[in-house]
């Protein structure tokens, strides 16, 4: 087992939380990622492997689908996200390599992306200033890929209205948390 | 206090709230008015007509309007860095010390000694500038146009920085209601209670429109009433949302509306964090139009006095604000909906001095003389309206004392908005005005007074009606229900534009144009709408002539003796009110302009005192500061000598990484690639060059085969996106039959260049023993997934930028951190140093490597001395126009090295190339210095650059010139690989 100490996103070793009126916004960094491709051809292999692995049948776009503690959502034409907990998937992506080999291309994305959470019923408010998705009108379980403050994200409704998770590019969490408290301050 | 002025004026009732008292300045005097006030408004409860001088001859001018079709009562609110020129006072709502001033006079408002300008006017005519200042030709310039700009013009700016933030939102709605007067609010109820998500914006902070103005019932109760308790129900619906304070300026493509929602205006101070401004996007699926309309006045001589108004505004005053514009007010109007003015001051106990009625057969009054078929003919009162001219129908004229003159000359749709997509509006003969046409914006439609429906019953019908239908189009079922009863007046006009006579009759009172103007622009020839307005100015300034331009094209009109739909419209673009640049910026200003991306070892670095450079987005460190170093030159100089000589350090992360994967990925890189990559064997790295489809070098960088179907590019920082994005068009759309996939991965994975003749001892410490990276193992150019430190996954490259022996090595970027913290704990007894991004570039000079710099969008393979990787046994993108003739030639540029022949000189990137005994011109150009640093090692400044037929050319003399600022260094032509030429380090 190796001694490296992890850092947070925001460069921290334990992660941020930011709590107001109505809001708390949680960096979390104990999530583990991997991205599925399809190989050319071979979607219906995919699927049935994707059911055996993950327990779980495809999102369509602009959804997700969790199962027991494992979110997959779509991201593109013939390319999905998988979400676990970090502690015991830190090697998804190895295990998805293995699983869904033939059908699939996978890549480690666990760091690729930090996620902050907006909970509570001002998600809403500070969601409409800092990006064009609908977040008002989004339901439980949508996804969507969305600008904010300049940088590529992903919105996911964990629950409408009330519970929102950004996926933002980590090198940028800094200034997307910045981005994030200011929306806040504007519509406390 | 001496200058505390109370306000006396007031009449009963109206829609401010007494027990709120505000006290503010206007021109230093205090003054009292009461929540629910306008600037305006409590300006005239004061008696203070006078609140502007005009744009040209700096007329004494007071309010003409009550909303923000304002020209005249135009200040500046606020002070110091806060202050906002150029706000309308019809708008401005009155707070607890608010500081406002009168603009564009000097050295007051009541003596404006540039009012000399007015005794001039027959020399300021429209386009004066184009006739009087034409010589001599170099005085425009210097002198009439600054003379000219300094006499003209509006408010100032304060210079300094907008202090305020501002916000940008975006919204989404099933129906977006643009008004919330009679016909809005009636649409918004219906739709509201359909279920339909429904935005309702108001520019106004008290929703109602005009029924605050009017004295109308609606059903049982008071319009204003009716309106406030409309708001509230539509306040208690979750699915609607009522902005006030909110003008909606743009409609734009698909439904898409742009709003200002003016958060903090109306506070004396923002509170912290608040945006001043926010600037919506509003998505609607359907749209509705319930703008209201806007009194036109009517042209006479001097119809510019403070207390000329349009009758609307009087009553709007004595109605909402409960003031009186003078205690004896006239009347003169083409419809009867000026009466109505004379019929609500009487009944606030106002004296109506008479209502000129331009109609023969105008209705009598019973509380008012009615002076049928009259006209105004002139006026008096210096800085305010005391005395008007009347010219009766049997050709007799009378002075009338009064205070304020109402004057109506029709209502004009607001159709703006309709018109915002090159939709033009239709003559309407029997309101003498413009109404919303059939080609307006898709999915918005019109209602109320905004399509020239002017009764409340009208109204009232007309937004239900229209929500039903707007909503029934995207499968929401609505009813209108049963709607109150209100006021049907039919409109009674007759279209009168001015009256006619020698004396100046103004048209756009904000940009000073008169009836003359259109007269003269007429007789030379500018008769096209456009031109019209371009000659005259007329609608040019910040109220955009919503008071103006229709009287000015019926003018127009009867002097071509055309119709006024002949004549046309000028199009109205957003946004339909001034708005403040800061909206347009919203947060992205000053440090928060752009997002900034850091490197997994921002926090080591900045505790080590790093200088930073931002390249593109990412902040990299540019050299590490130590002890004594006071310039940067030293720090850098000493991080190239420890690197080459020991072991340094570099963060690497920002370099694009991707991954592609799939059972044809070779055969893809093969193409994109101009060099070869099939054959790569699992385990190696290649250098690779990547050409646009024009032949001319896109990115270069190191691909590595991590498995059959694996591979990982990097790319340079600056190239990743575009690299990325043109990899997914061959994908999709070039080659859709190959079975690829790629991902960035350039966030995922903390990656630090290891270099220097120590680089493999200090590694050793930190691989985990299972994996054998000695030379013979692990030679140049080799790659492999492996682990370090007890196991945790890691990738490591042995390829070389510095030309060192080099490998870089990389983690998961959480642990990034934690390495770079590792390696120079592991590397501590070689002296391991870190450094930036100046070393890097130092060194990679030194190797005679292609960066930036080089790869500028016009070289080639061959200018790059690089012509013999472009493989000619394959296809690949750009192989072909590569080869192109005019590229191929014997004096082609190639990329050579530079020595200064005195060491003590420096080498410029920039200066350009010139053979000795040839002239220093464009035409002798030989060739650039692209890049440039001194050199540790060589001992002097060393450049790379390009230099026609290069290759041949070393050991030659050049001039490397800078004409521009005189500079001149002579140059040796040498081998651009300053440092082992033969790459025998970076084997070792």
């Amino acid at each position: 087992m190796h001694d490296l100490v992890p850092l947070t996103a925001l460069g921290a070793a334990e992660a941020r939380i930011d709590e107001f009126a109505g809001l708390t916004i949680r960096e979390i960094p104990d999530i583990a990622l991997a991205s599925l491709a399809i190989c050319h051809g071979k979607k219906a292999g995919f699927q049935r492997a994707v059911k055996k692995a993950l327990a779980s049948t495809l999102p369509a776009p602009g959804t997700s689908i969790t199962t027991n503690d494992i979110t997959l959502f779509w991201t593109g034409v013939d390319q999905w996200m998988v979400e676990a907990p970090f502690a015991s998937h830190e090697d998804l992506a190895a295990h998805l390599s293995a699983s869904l080999k033939g059908n699939a291309s996978i890549t480690e994305q666990n760091d690729g992306w930090a996620r902050f959470d907006l909970e509570g019923p001002l998600c809403v408010d500070v969601l409409q200033r800092l990006s064009n998705a609908d977040s008002a009108g989004m339901a439980a379980a949508a996804v969507t890929r969305t600008a904010i403050d300049h940088l590529g994200c992903f919105l996911i409704c964990r629950t409408a209205g009330q519970h929102f998770s950004i996926l933002c590019p980590r090198s940028g969490a800094a200034s997307l948390h910045h981005a994030v408290i200011a929306a806040v301050h504007s519509a406390l | 206090m001496s200058d505390h002025i109370t306000s006396a004026g007031r009449l009963a009732g109206g829609l401010i709230d007494r027990k709120q008292d505000y006290s503010f300045t206007f021109d230093g005097k205090r003054y009292d008015g009461h929540g629910g006030d306008t600037l305006a408004s409590a300006l005239l409860a004061n008696g203070v007509r006078l609140m502007g001088r005009s744009f040209k001859y700096h007329r004494p001018r007071g309010v003409l309007s009550a909303g923000p079709e304002e020209p005249n009562a135009i200040v500046e609110l606020r002070e110091g860095a806060f202050c906002e020129p150029n706000t309308r006072a019809t708008t401005a709502e009155l707070f607890d010390g608010l500081v406002a001033r009168s603009q564009n006079r000097w050295p007051s408002l009541n003596f404006d000694v540039m009012a000399i300008n007015d005794r001039f006017s027959n020399f300021l005519t429209a386009g004066f500038y184009y006739k009087t200042f034409m010589w001599p030709p170099k005085f425009w310039e210097k002198i009439y146009e600054p003379i000219i700009r300094h006499a003209a013009g509006l408010g100032r700016l304060s210079g300094e920085a907008d202090p305020d933030c501002y916000d940008k939102g975006f919204l989404h709605c099933d129906l977006l209601i643009i008004g919330a007067g009679p016909a809005g609010l009636a649409a918004a109820l219906t739709a509201g209670r359909a279920g339909a998500r429904v935005i309702i914006a108001d520019e106004d902070f008290l929703p109602g429109g005009r029924l605050n103005a009017e004295t109308f019932n609606v059903g049982e109760m008071a319009g204003a009433t009716w309106a406030a308790q409309t708001s509230a129900e539509l306040n208690s619906m979750p699915n609607v949302t009522l902005m006030t304070r909110t003008t909606v300026m743009g409609a734009f493509d698909h439904g898409i509306y742009s709003a200002v929602e003016r958060v903090t205006d109306h506070l004396a101070e923002a509170p912290e964090g608040k945006a001043r401004q926010i600037l919506w996007r509003i998505y609607s699926q359907r749209a509705i139009l319930a703008a209201g309309s806007i009194e036109r006045p009517i042209a006479f001589a001097n119809n510019d006095r403070p207390g000329i108004m349009q009758a609307g505004a009087v009553r709007a005053y004595a109605n909402r604000w409960a003031v009186a514009a003078a205690p004896t007010v006239a009347v003169f109007t083409n419809n009867d909906d000026g009466h109505r003015t004379a019929s609500d001051l009487a009944a606030s106990g106002v004296t109506v001095a008479a209502i000129i009625d331009i109609r023969a057969d105008a209705p009598a009054h019973a509380d008012a003389e009615v002076l049928a078929g009259a006209v105004v003919t002139d006026t008096r009162g210096r800085l305010g309206l005391n005395q008007i001219k009347v010219r009766r129908a049997d050709g007799s004229e009378r002075w009338l004392a009064c205070g304020a003159l109402g004057v109506s000359g029709g209502w004009n749709p607001n159709v703006h908005l309709t018109c915002h997509q090159r939709g033009r509006p239709v003559w309407a003969d029997e309101i003498a005005a413009f109404v919303p046409g059939a080609n307006g914006p898709v999915g918005l439609s019109s209602v109320g007074a905004a399509s020239g429906v002017f009764s409340t019953a009208g109204a009232l019908a007309g937004g239900s009606a229209a929500a039903v239908t707007a909503l029934g189009e995207i499968g929401i079922k609505a009813k209108t229900g049963s709607l109150p009863k209100a006021e049907d007046a039919p409109v009674k006009i007759a279209a009168f534009w001015h009256v006619s006579g020698t004396a100046r009759a103004w048209l756009d009172q904000q940009n000073d144009v008169t009836v003359k103007d259109v007269k003269l622009a007429h007789q030379e020839n500018f008769k096209s709408v456009e031109h019209l307005k371009r000659y005259t100015t007329l609608g040019m300034a910040t109220d955009q002539g919503k008071t103006s331009n229709i009287s000015g094209l019926a003018i127009m009109a009867e002097i071509a003796g055309t119709s006024i739909p002949e004549v046309g419209t000028t199009i109205y673009r957003p946004p339909y009110t001034p708005t403040a640049i800061g909206a347009f910026a919203g947060r992205s200003r000053g440090p928060s302009f752009r997002p900034v991306r850091l490197t997994p070892s921002h926090k080591w670095a900045t505790e080590q005192g790093a200088v930073f450079v931002e390249v593109g987005m990412w902040m990299r460190a540019q050299w590490f500061p130590r002890g004594s170093e006071t310039h940067w030159r030293q720090s850098v100089d000493r991080e190239v000598l420890a690197t080459r000589n020991s072991v340094g350090v570099c963060d690497v992360t920002t370099l694009g990484k991707i991954d592609v994967q799939g059972s044809d990925a070779a055969t893809f890189l093969n193409r994109i690639y101009a060099n070869g990559f099939a054959k790569l064997p699992v385990g190696r790295t290649r250098y690779g060059l990547m050409l646009r489809e024009d032949g001319i070098v896109m990115d270069d960088g190191t691909t590595a085969r991590l498995g059959e179907t694996h591979f990982v590019m990097t790319t340079t920082t600056a190239n990743a996106v575009g690299v990325f994005r043109h990899m997914e068009f061959a994908r999709q759309c070039l080659w859709p039959d190959l079975d690829v996939q790629i991902i960035s991965t350039t966030e995922a994975w903390a990656q630090f260049a290891v270099a220097g003749p120590n680089a493999r001892k200090v590694l050793e410490r930190i691989v985990d023993p299972v994996f054998d990276i000695s030379n013979e193992a692990f030679p140049f150019m080799a790659c492999a997934e492996i682990t370090v430190c007890g196991g945790l996954r890691a990738r490591l490259f042995r390829i070389s930028f510095s030309g060192e022996l080099a490998y870089e090595i990389a983690v998961p970027t959480r642990y990034g951190d934690a390495m770079i913290r590792r390696l120079m704990q592991a590397g501590e007894d070689f002296d391991i140093t870190p450094y930036g991004t100046e070393a890097l570039g130092v060194m990679r000079i030194e190797k005679g490597h292609a960066a930036g710099n080089e790869l500028n969008g016009t070289t080639t393979a061959l200018n790059l001395g690089l012509d013999r990787m472009v493989s000619k046994t394959k296809d690949s993108i750009g192989l072909v126009l590569s080869q192109r003739e005019g590229l191929m030639t014997d004096d082609a540029l190639i990329q050579v090295g530079f020595k200064p022949v005195d060491p003590l000189q420096p080498v410029t990137a920039g200066a350009h190339l010139m053979t000795i005994g040839d002239p220093a011109n464009a035409a002798h150009d030989q060739g650039y210095i692209t890049s440039a640093a001194y050199s540790p090692i060589v001992g002097s400044s060393i450049g790379l650059g390009f230099l026609k037929n290069g290759a041949a050319r070393k050991g030659e003399i050049v001039r490397a010139m800078n004409p521009l600022e005189g500079q001149e260094v002579m140059v040796e032509v040498v081998s651009p690989h300053f440092v082992d030429p033969q790459g025998e380090r970076l084997r070792a």
